[in-house]
Formats: structure tokens, C-alpha cells, sequence
């Protein structure tokens, strides 16, 4: 079993290596490092304490932490979506307030009526919808490779931002002989 | 569905709160509550059978509700998303 311990030191890990910062308040820091503990535990990965979870890996994808999200609000607003994680600028000052929610409403909904774990997991027709739409995409400043329905906010190796990112042409024509 | 009802003096309007247990932003939401001595009631949704679940995804679906935890809803009417101090005293007359 993982503990708040374990959580707090790769969450500071990932904020160094980004530059960011976690949250200064104490209280507010460990509610939200024990909420990762707590939905890890459940779900099996450390989805976003501030968001709902589906307990579907697939649907709840882009809010485990560090979320799909979190890059793009941080230059944004100067913190991420649950405050966790902080810009420099933010932390000095000592508080973060809410921010808009970014997750498209549409995949918000998707993972409240998914809400059914195994079951849903087991569900064939679920899972083909998920895997449909996704494309094979490259940034075209680092060569990163995704395969999904959208492409990142920002490439999470170079930074760039996502209009970097072009789709791959598998050329998969037939070789005329 | 585990609703938990919190008593307080100012009662004259029904608040309900969905929140989840993990999230600091709905923490803020029932002390703000607690502090202002406001009767309301809550139910954590990440607690909640995934039957419930469900329900409360068709409820929030229906109000057309944008689903930033908390939705707090005042009087079954005004729909506050999120934790916004200003919003919860303009509607609660504080």
C-alpha cells in the first residue's frame, strides 16, 4: 500500500523537474496528497482529487496526476486545476485561487455515467468506442510520438506547444509491383 | 444515497452540496458553509455506490450543470459550480 509519504516525494520529484512548486498551504497540500493516496488505492492510479472518477482507466486517463491539463494551466493561471501544483510567481505568493475547469464538459459527463468500474471494463462495445479516434501523431521539434484522440496541450518532453504536432502518414498504400 | 446533513442557525434556505471527499476545493466549501452557521446538506459522490454514481450524473445532466466539483444548489434553483465565496453569500444573503 502506497503511503502519503511515498505520494508527497514523487509529486515533488515531478514539480522539480518541471520547475513548479506544490501547493504552500499545509492543510490544503495534505488533503489533496492524501486524496491521490486515497483514489490510487481505489482506482489503481492517482486520479485528480478535485475531479470525479469513473474507476475506468480509459475514460479517466487525462485526470490522472499530472493531468493533461496541468501544463497549459500552469502558464495559464499559474497553478493547475486542483491547486497542486503551483508556478514559481503563485507559490511566492503563498495561495492559489480555483481556476476554470479545461477537461472538455463532454469527457466530464463520459466518466460520470461510466461510473461503473469492472463492469463497464468488461463492457466490449465500451471499450471499441474508446479505442476508435485515435491517431498517430509526431511533435514535429522533438520527434515525441502520442497515440490518442487529441494531441497534447504541450509536449510533455520539448514543451512545445500543440500546434507543433502532425499527424503521422503510415503510407500504408499497396506497392505496385 | 449517504446525505449528510450538517445543522446551522441560518436555515431559511435548502443547500445541498455534491462534493468529493479528496478535493480540497469542496473542504473549503463546507467550512465556508460551517463557518457562516448555514444549515446544509452534503453527499461525498466518490463514496457513493456506482449505482448512485450514475444517478448523480443523470441529476447534474439534466440541470445542464457544469461539473466542477463542488455544485453546490441553493433553494433547487440557483446552481453554484466550484468554490466562489461571493456567489454563495449573494445567494444565501449573507
Amino acid at each position: 500500500m502506497i503511503s502519503v509519504e511515498d505520494v508527497k516525494r514523487r509529486h515533488e520529484l515531478d514539480a522539480r523537474s518541471r520547475g513548479y512548486r506544490l501547493n504552500p498551504d499545509p492543510d490544503f497540500l495534505a488533503l489533496l496528497l492524501e486524496g491521490l493516496r486515497v483514489n490510487e488505492e481505489r482506482y489503481g492510479y492517482p486520479s485528480c482529487p478535485c475531479r470525479f472518477s469513473s474507476g475506468v482507466f480509459e475514460v479517466d486517463r487525462d485526470i490522472i496526476c499530472p493531468c493533461d491539463y496541468r501544463d497549459p494551466d500552469v502558464q495559464e493561471f499559474g497553478t493547475c486545476y486542483c491547486c497542486l501544483y503551483l508556478d514559481e510567481a503563485s507559490f511566492e505568493r503563498g495561495a492559489a485561487d480555483p481556476i476554470p475547469e479545461r477537461r472538455p464538459p463532454e469527457m466530464q459527463m463520459r466518466g460520470l455515467l461510466a461510473a461503473g468500474g469492472e463492469a463497464s471494463q468488461e463492457s466490449p462495445s465500451e471499450e471499441s468506442s474508446v479505442e476508435t479516434g485515435r491517431t498517430l501523431r509526431y511533435c514535429r521539434v522533438c520527434g515525441y510520438v502520442v497515440f490518442r484522440e487529441e494531441p497534447p496541450y504541450v509536449c510533455p518532453i520539448c514543451r512545445a506547444k500543440r500546434e507543433m504536432f502532425a499527424e503521422i502518414d503510415m503510407g500504408l498504400g499497396v506497392r505496385s509491383t | 444515497m449517504i446525505t449528510v446533513r450538517v445543522e446551522g442557525e441560518r436555515s431559511e434556505h435548502g443547500v445541498f452540496v455534491f462534493a468529493l471527499s479528496t478535493c480540497g476545493w469542496c473542504k473549503r466549501t463546507k467550512e465556508f458553509l460551517r463557518e457562516n452557521d448555514v444549515a446544509f446538506e452534503y453527499v461525498d459522490v466518490d463514496k457513493c455506490t456506482m449505482d448512485e454514481k450514475r444517478e448523480v450524473g443523470r441529476i447534474l445532466k439534466e440541470r445542464d450543470v457544469p461539473l466542477g466539483f463542488p455544485v453546490t444548489i441553493v433553494d433547487d434553483e440557483v446552481v453554484i459550480s466550484g468554490f466562489k465565496p461571493d456567489e454563495f453569500r449573494e445567494a444565501l444573503g449573507l
